[in-house]
């Protein structure tokens, strides 16, 4: 049942020992999809406004180029003709000032859009990794308990704490370099044709060997930066269970074993680490330098051309000069400094989109199939004994149920009468665990279930209020199947109080209320009275109004179960299931506890996953069961006189387990 | 606080040292670079021969490739010093952990334990890394730049008089502004997960009332929430781009203009001096960025560092003396007036007025409610905590004047949190005794009723348990948490209520196994239960920190009220309390 460990992407095959992290262009168009999808029009316009600031940022090697040249000319100018400086100026401002103008006409353009895609991003990428995490938690809360009982909750969290991070830095960062990026260095290949097609293919020979290192190291970065996750999440998982057990350690004077076993996994994360961080730290100054490199080299071939006179081959067809080779260095420079910024960004694509995927994978599971159609009304009942539906609340429930035959609809009340017949289930396909269950339970009856652990006792309740779907048999509930129930009409009707007692963030009035959303405070506060919890919370320090936080840490186990009953009872269902809670709590408190429990059940009919014998006595019937069949029903009465398995674990001679 | 963390360098040192160097020669090459640079276009321009141009240009490769030497050296170094000093810091703050005493261990959580050693300490090494690579090298080529810049440029120089205070000005209010709202939003950050979990915990519950969408749309109004607070703090952040590029373009655009009308006026400057200009005007303003990326990093990793200090300098509260006693003569146990509170702040005092005097070999029973400090009675005992007032004497020695591990040895404690490790069986009892043999630990597990189920298992002593136990029930891990502590043949042996979860025939085989192959030994037993104490010889009745009643169970039925009060509620409801799991 347990998942893999969470640090493994799925994107990158860890196994393989050479094996780099493949992109997966399948998950990377899913993602761009649903960012245009959100952002219909704000993605292209930021799009339109990089592209703009990359031209813009293009564009002035040409003017710098020209105003190099036009300068150069008015210094020989001014000197073949000797003219005054001022007089030079005059005229040569003429011709350089309009273009200096112009340079800072883009650049104030520039300025403008660059402001734009900035804040645009900003925007976005929040927007984006909101809308993520709604969608996310939406699913979630479609998806069924099954999803739950067999995934870690620690790997459920990383979705929405490691992923996301991961996908922030993807689309604020990543994805706009690399369109501003690749815009950049096309438009300056092309400017670069147009002067000189030789220096250019000796770029490209260049440009190629960068890859070829960016694929080497900066892959090899990526491959280590998801080790390293890897490590994080096990140094963390040892971490959390020597801190859990520090008193445990303590007491055996375990310390020091504990340190060295600490350091063993320690030096793996430092490997991992120094190895990641070596190779994504060293790819910087070796592009860089391998630019500067280029640089020279453009540098000397285009001398070595000048020297020569060999003819120059270009879009413009201009002859190669002294004003063709200054441009084309700084273009050069441009060039190798944006190839370098994508490289850069190598690492966070191939950790966004390991975490992409991992987000996919939670958003794709199957959600919970509901197409029940039975639901659940308010009432009125004639004395005749006619149901009516009701708009307003009356108190009383009736099940709708349309035929779909003959276009009638019928009303039953809501009794509480629940039948199971010949029930299997299994978890997972082949390993039933409960076989041929058949029991009822009339309205107010309580029925007690008795057995070991992993004899079927929570399954049953699992099934009833569809949690799990049933193998085969059938389940009724007020004489309708309970498939044809919307499921959330359904869970309505049936209160829960679990054995792990979960409460939520807020004050103790909303968690009571948590039960119905509609209670007033009165009703929350007589819930709580019957529940035997006004008592304790009328003596914290705000009362009702006390915030709950950490699952109610500031509040004693016994405290948080009479919350939960009183939750239950504020909800008001017909049909209750129980799940005792098995830590243990001193006696006194367990007693408020019972008598909580007690007040709830009076007039419901009730499931309990008893664990303690002494409080099934009272019930009508108790269910022995073992290994997911029910070897022994009956009262208290009749199972202790069979001197069976009930009366066997009811002298003690056997655990509960 | 600096100083504290600078510790964990230590075999680091040369690594941080040797990156500082080499990041200097990088830096050097990177401002020379330019210079030599721009020989070359103007020798090319120029018409010089092509001598002088191949001379410059392999000038320059060779410089190129040693920029490149001692860049990608200075990276790995860099990465090798920051890992290794993160090592460090973990390693610091687990050992100091394990120094603590139960009173520190109860100021921090497991959750935030965890997050300081994973999360914070890897925001630290993040900024450790960004200090030593760019804290040298941005204000050395800021400097180095501005040098350069005013030695070629002259005038020209001027705009950065201009520019760069009003870049570093700017920087500074972006900073200003942006790190509280960060800070802010981190906090609802960790709310919104701390509500996921809850979700993600609390699914039955959730489930179970049909507030799915209830939920959705509680989730959905923090997750805007965030949204919202987070854009404005983005977006204050997002200004830095712009205010940079500005900054360049007035530069650059005052550069060409005062350098053309400079170049024809005058002789003094030509086309390569205005290029290279424009390369210091980059490399200055760049470095200015990177301080105030920096500073962002530095005031974002203070609060990590924080917390991390206050694990590294929380002194525990408790040592062995300078000259303790090492060994333990028997298993006698005296109270005498004690007093205890578990912090000096705390008004009520958690025991109170104990005298209590136990020889050696003799069984006590404990019984009281919630809160009746039975678990704070036995925790003196080894001294898990030190109580306040009087002393606690065990074997006639004050237990203060022991070296803690050997007492700690000699009296076996089964905390009432019972916890089994990852690994083995086999493995998880050895921490009883490390060098146990299988005969040993047999013969302990069946003193605990534990050989039965460990030998049914497939594997036996060689099967796997999960993290925290989670594939044996509550009574069997409880079993192998006692046979664990007998491995240690302790002289004490303390129960906190370790067998709530084993059904009371095997309760009482347990306890028979103690009298007759332990009879020496002192046993402890804290007990819901009043079978788990009824046979033992001395019974104390605990209620609100203080001892009301104590002696053998016919005594206490007749003298106690609260002993008589829970007898009697466990016999109506039958003799068969029991639980499982």
């Amino acid at each position: 049942m347990k998942k893999q460990n969470k640090a493994a992407p799925q994107g990158a095959p860890m196994g393989a020992p050479h094996g780099r992290p493949k992109l997966k262009t399948r998950v990377l168009k899913r993602l761009l999809g649903m960012l245009i999808k959100f952002y219909p029009v704000l993605v292209p316009m930021t799009a339109v406004c990089i592209l703009f600031t990359a031209i813009a940022s293009a564009i002035p090697a040409v003017f710098l180029q020209k105003v190099t040249e036009l300068i150069e000319n008015w210094q020989s100018i001014a000197a073949e003709q000797k003219l005054p400086m001022a007089e030079a100026w005059r005229m040569a401002s003429a011709e350089i000032v309009p273009h200096i103008l112009f340079l800072a006409g883009m650049y104030a353009v520039s300025l403008v859009t660059i402001t734009l895609d900035t804040q645009l991003t900003a925007y976005i990428t929040q927007g984006f990794l909101c809308k993520m995490r709604r969608e996310m938690f939406e699913r979630m809360q479609n998806l069924p308990i099954k999803y739950f009982d067999t995934h870690k909750h620690g790997d459920i969290m990383s979705y929405y704490t490691n992923d996301i991070d991961t996908l922030r830095q993807l689309v604020a960062q990543s994805i706009p370099t690399m369109i501003r990026a690749s815009i950049v260095v096309l438009s300056v290949f092309f400017i670069m044709l147009y002067y000189s097609i030789w220096l250019t293919l000796l770029l490209l020979v260049g440009v190629l060997f960068m890859f070829l290192v960016t694929k080497k190291i900066g892959g090899g970065s990526a491959k280590y930066f998801l080790r390293l996750q890897k490590s994080v999440a096990s140094l963390e998982g040892y971490v959390q269970e020597m801190m859990n057990g520090q008193k445990v350690v303590k007491v055996f004077c375990h310390e020091k074993q504990s340190i060295e076993d600490f350091d063993k996994i320690n030096e793996g994360l430092f490997q991992e680490s120094y190895r990641a961080n070596a190779n994504a730290n060293m790819l910087g100054p070796i592009l860089m330098n391998i630019g500067n490199v280029m640089y020279v080299i453009v540098a000397m071939v285009g001398g070595l051309i000048l020297v020569t006179n060999t003819p120059n081959v270009s879009l413009s067809g201009l002859a190669f000069g002294v004003d063709i080779i200054v441009p084309f260095l700084s273009m050069t420079k441009q060039f190798t400094g944006n190839i370098n910024q994508v490289s850069q960004q190598v690492n966070s694509i191939v950790m966004g989109m390991a975490g992409a995927e991992r987000i996919f994978e939670l958003m794709d599971q199957v959600p919970e199939v509901d197409d029940g159609y039975v639901t659940l009304v308010n009432a009125e009942i004639d004395p005749d004994g006619t149901v009516r539906e009701s708009e307003t609340h009356t108190g009383k429930w009736a099940w709708k149920h349309p035929h779909s035959a003959d276009g009638s609809v019928t009303y039953t009340p809501l009794r509480g009468d629940v039948r199971m017949t010949e029930v299997d289930f299994a978890y997972t396909e082949g390993k039933t665990v409960l076989h041929d269950v058949t029991l009822y339970a009339e309205p107010g009856q309580k029925v007690a279930f008795v057995g070991a652990t992993g004899a079927g006792k929570t399954t049953i309740t699992n099934l009833i209020n569809r949690f799990y779907d049933i193998a085969d048999g059938k389940i009724r509930y007020d004489g309708i199947n309970i498939n044809k129930i919307r499921k959330s009409d359904l869970r309505r009707s049936l209160g829960i109080v679990l054995q792990e007692t979960n409460l939520f963030a807020g004050t103790v009035m909303d968690n009571i209320r948590y039960g119905n959303l509609d209670a007033t405070d009165e009703e929350c506060i007589r819930a709580a009275k019957l529940a035997g919890a006004d008592d304790f919370i009328s003596r914290l320090p705000k009362g009702y109004e006390t915030e709950l936080s950490n699952n109610g840490a500031n509040l004693s186990q016994g405290q948080r179960q009479l919350i939960a009953i009183a939750r239950a009872a504020v909800a008001d269902p017909p049909v209750m299931i129980l799940d005792e809670a098995t830590s243990s709590i001193d006696t006194r408190t367990e007693a408020i506890v019972q008598r909580g429990m007690d007040a709830l059940m009076k007039g419901r009919t009730v499931f309990v996953i008893a664990h303690r014998l002494s409080t099934v006595r009272n019930s009508d019937v108790i269910m022995v069961l073992d290994h997911g069949r029910i070897i022994e029903r009956g009262d208290h009465q009749r199972l202790i006189e069979q001197k069976g398995q009930y009366y066997q674990l009811y002298t003690g001679a056997f655990e509960l387990e | 606080m600096l100083k504290r963390l600078a510790k964990c360098v230590r075999e680091y040192k040369k690594y941080v040292i040797l990156t500082l160097l080499f990041i200097v020669g990088e830096a050097v090459i990177e401002t020379l670079i330019p210079f030599v640079t721009a020989n070359l276009i103007n020798s090319i321009k120029s018409g010089a021969d092509m001598s002088v141009i191949v001379k410059t240009g392999v000038l320059l490769i060779v410089m190129a490739i040693l920029s490149l030497c001692f860049g990608g050296i200075a990276g790995f170094t860099c990465a090798k010093a920051s890992s290794g000093f993160s090592k460090n810091l973990r390693k610091d703050l687990f050992e100091k952990v394990q120094t603590y005493s139960f009173q520190n261990i109860d100021k921090f959580s497991t959750s935030s334990l965890v997050t300081r050693l994973t999360t914070d300490v890897a925001n630290v090494q993040m900024s450790f890394m960004m200090i030593i690579r760019t804290a040298i090298r941005s204000p050395l080529m800021l400097i180095f730049s501005i040098i350069m810049a005013f030695r070629m440029g002259g005038l020209l120089a001027m705009s950065f008089v201009v520019v760069i205070p009003v870049l570093a000005f700017g920087l500074i209010m972006i900073g200003r502004y942006a790190m509280p709202a960060f800070r802010a939003v981190f906090k609802k950050y960790d709310r919104l997960n701390e509500s996921i979990e809850e979700n993600v915990r609390g699914m039955r519950v959730v489930k179970g009332f049909s507030r799915e969408d209830y939920e959705k749309k509680k989730f959905g109004k923090s997750a805007e929430e965030i949204r919202g607070d987070f854009t404005k703090a983005e977006r204050i952040v997002a200004l830095n781009t712009p205010l940079m590029q500005i900054c360049m373009y007035v530069n650059m655009v005052f550069i060409l203009f005062m350098g053309s009308k400079l170049a024809i006026t005058t002789a003094e400057i030509d086309v390569g001096h205005i290029s290279a200009m424009l390369n210091y005007g980059m490399a200055i303003l760049m470095s200015l960025m990177m301080l105030s990326m920096i500073y962002v990093m530095i005031t974002m990793s203070t609060e990590s560092a924080k917390r991390i200090m206050e694990v590294l300098r929380e002194e525990p509260s408790m040592t062995s003396p300078a000259d303790p006693v090492t060994a333990v003569a028997d298993g006698s146990i005296d109270f005498d007036g004690v007093s205890f509170k578990y912090s000096e702040s705390a008004k009520k005092f958690a025991l109170a007025d104990i005298d209590l005097h136990v020889k050696s070999g003799m069984t006590v029973g404990i019984i009281g409610g919630t809160g009746s400090s039975k678990s704070s009675l036995v925790q003196l005992i080894p001294r898990l905590y030190d109580a306040t007032e009087g002393c606690v004497k065990v074997g006639g020695v004050d237990v203060r004047n022991y070296r803690i591990d050997v007492l700690r040895d000699s009296v076996a404690m089964v905390l009432q949190k019972n916890l089994l490790f990852a690994g083995t069986i086999r493995e998880n009892l050895q921490w009883g005794k490390p060098d146990a043999t299988d005969e040993e630990i047999r013969e302990a597990c069946r003193l605990a009723q534990a050989d039965d189920f460990v030998m049914s298992f497939p594997e036996g002593y060689d099967t796997f348990i999960e993290q925290g136990g989670t594939n044996v029930s509550g009574g069997q891990k409880q079993r192998l948490c006692i046979a664990r502590a007998l491995l240690k043949k302790p002289k004490i042996l303390i129960l906190d209520d370790s067998t709530s979860a084993v059904d009371t025939k095997t309760d009482a085989m347990i306890r028979e196994g103690f009298w007759s192959y332990i009879p020496e030994t002192t046993k402890i037993i804290i007990a819901q239960r009043i079978s788990s104490v009824q046979d033992a010889d001395l019974i104390l009745v605990m209620d609100n920190g203080r001892i009301t009643d104590m002696g053998k169970h016919e005594e206490l039925l007749q003298t106690s009220e609260i002993y008589r009060e829970v007898f009697e509620q466990q016999t109506n409801g039958g003799d068969g309390d029991e639980e499982a799991e």
